[in-house]
């Protein structure tokens, strides 16, 4: 008897649940769904929202037209560039905080964390000030530098926590056997780390594939992501729904792929450990 | 070894801030350059004195409280809801989770035009279909609607933490009280709601920076209008600078959202400093 109440129980939340997601989800599908229609189909009623082409055109396009794939390699550097460019400054500053941990460790950990406080505008005069004097406006260089700066409080906390995580007595050991300093860290420490150096690596690809701030402000044609890539889209002469969905398709697909792939590591990043 | 690392954040706090308190000190216009002049307050009391700076403010908190209201609510609704046992738990999580990926420009085009547009939009065709007038939302709600778009970003971002801290909640704690009699009512008030207290609050706090300074959703969809219907602190200060050129009322607007994003940190820094001794 009770096996059959918690039988009904399972299929309502079942029920309840999927009906919920598919909600949720539903802008996303349709948006894929569209950049497979024609613009005609793309506008009609939406009770024949079954009745695509299922063409690629809509793709094709988009590319001729914006060059999709230029973008896409913009979006690339800069996400791996400058997640890259972070993991070099903060491994040392991980690795010092959790093993050789002083008296002003939390406050300066803390302090790393306001510094992402800060709201982006307050710093844009001046950095668009100085990037434009140095000659780095809308380059892939400019971009990675001052991206990498937004995210590294994030990354190194979250290296910092799962640092803290290896038993230093691994690290010692290392060391007797007389292991220099960065033999101990590159064969010992990293290794044993790996799992959070993948998703800290992950998470910030992600907040740089999607941030919309700086990409928008310092970037105009050589440099351009494709968050701005996209913006281009809401220009009138680009109002067609069908390559409007295809371009967020391909700008949406590779991340989304990655989010979904690193969803379990998420929550402990995004609240610095606040929540694991 | 914490240098490189330190001494980098350092001058990426230190040297925009005290560029932008000098800036926002001068009549600085990028349109005259070399008629750069000391003028005290004067850019503060002109950015203050501003009626687009009043309707900033209240977009601001608007924006940043509907948001956080739905999303929280919302948020606890869903996390209770993926607790319990069904099938395809793994996949409903990743449909739930997937909003959060798309990137903002992305999210409030697509938005923008394939559902809230007053002619081609989908509710535009839900509404003839049940006999209605469409409805302009961007025009005539502009506010509302940014609301409800940035709300399906972040409502992923809620239900994941929240749902995270439910699956550690004590399990025998809750069957005990099931069995004492307690109702589902008072186990959630009394077990399940003080154990997600805490990640309610960083939920919170963490939004609450994001939403201050939203500002690629209000581009694309709105352009912060009409007028300045929709126009936050963030978009008046980019506006200021970028659009009107104008540095020295743009600083004096950055030095009043860096104010006012500094009280919140403050309340997030030191919670997460009380955990990081556990």
């Amino acid at each position: 008897m009770a096996r059959r109440v918690s039988r009904r129980h399972k299929w309502t939340t079942t029920i309840l649940a999927w009906s919920v997601a598919m909600l949720i989800f539903f802008p996303v599908l349709w948006t894929v769904q569209t950049s497979f229609k024609t613009e005609a189909q793309a506008i009609a009623d939406p009770s024949r929202f079954f009745d695509a082409a299922w063409t690629l055109e809509n793709y094709v396009t988009v590319q001729q037209r914006s060059d999709y794939f230029r973008h896409f390699w913009n979006s690339v550097v800069l996400s791996v560039g400058s997640t890259a460019a972070g993991l070099i400054m903060a491994v040392p500053a991980a690795w010092a905080m959790a093993f050789v941990p002083g008296r002003r460790t939390k406050s300066l950990l803390l302090w790393m964390l306001s510094t992402r406080m800060m709201p982006a505008v307050g710093a844009l005069v001046p950095v668009y000030l100085i990037v434009r004097d140095v000659g780095l406006l809308d380059t892939r260089l400019g971009l990675v530098l001052v991206l990498m700066l937004g995210n590294l409080p994030i990354i190194i906390w979250m290296l910092y926590t799962y640092f803290r995580e290896v038993p230093s007595e691994i690290l010692e050991a290392a060391r007797m056997d007389g292991a220099s300093l960065i033999a101990e860290v590159r064969t010992v420490l990293l290794p044993m780390a790996l799992p959070g150096l993948a998703s800290t690596c992950l998470l910030n690809i992600i907040l740089t594939w999607n941030e919309a701030f700086w990409t928008l402000n310092l970037t105009a044609v050589n440099a351009a992501p494709l968050t701005a890539f996209i913006a281009s889209y809401s220009s009138p002469e680009g109002l067609f729904y069908a390559k409007l969905s295809a371009a967020s398709t391909m700008a949406i697909a590779p991340i989304l792929v990655l989010g979904w792939i690193s969803q379990k590591q998420l929550v402990r990043g995004l609240t610095f450990g606040a929540v694991k | 070894m914490l240098a490189p690392s330190v001494t980098l954040l350092f001058l990426w706090m230190l040297v925009p801030l005290v560029l932008t308190l000098y800036f926002s000190t001068l009549r600085y216009n990028l349109l005259a350059p070399g008629v750069t002049a000391f003028t005290g307050l004067q850019n503060y009391s002109y950015f203050l004195s501003d009626p687009a700076f009043r309707t900033a403010i209240t977009n601001t908190l608007v924006l940043v409280s509907g948001v956080l209201v739905i999303t929280v609510t919302g948020g606890i609704l869903l996390a209770l809801l993926l607790d319990q046992p069904m099938w395809g738990q793994g996949v409903v999580r990743l449909l739930v989770l997937a909003p959060f990926f798309v990137m903002p420009t992305v999210s409030a085009l697509v938005w923008k035009n394939m559902f809230l547009n007053p002619v081609n939009g989908l509710f535009a065709h839900l509404a003839g279909a049940l006999g209605l007038q469409p409805y302009d939302f961007l025009a005539i709600s502009p506010l509302a609607s940014i609301i409800g778009i940035v709300s399906w970003q972040w409502l992923p971002f809620a239900t994941l933490i929240l749902l995270t801290a439910l699956q550690s909640l004590d399990r025998d704690q809750v069957e005990a009280a099931e069995m004492d009699g307690a109702a589902a009512s008072a186990r959630f008030r009394f077990i399940v709601l003080p154990h997600l207290a805490r990640p309610i609050t960083v939920v919170i706090l963490m939004e609450t920076i994001f939403l201050l300074s939203i500002f690629a959703e209000i581009l694309v969809t709105t352009n912060g209008g009409p007028g300045i219907a929709s126009t936050n602190l963030t978009y008046l200060v980019y506006a200021e600078t970028l659009l009107r050129f104008d540095v020295g009322t743009g600083s004096a607007g950055a030095v009043v959202a860096i104010v006012l994003a500094n009280i919140v940190a403050m309340f997030l820094v030191r919670m997460i400093g009380k955990n990081l001794a556990a």
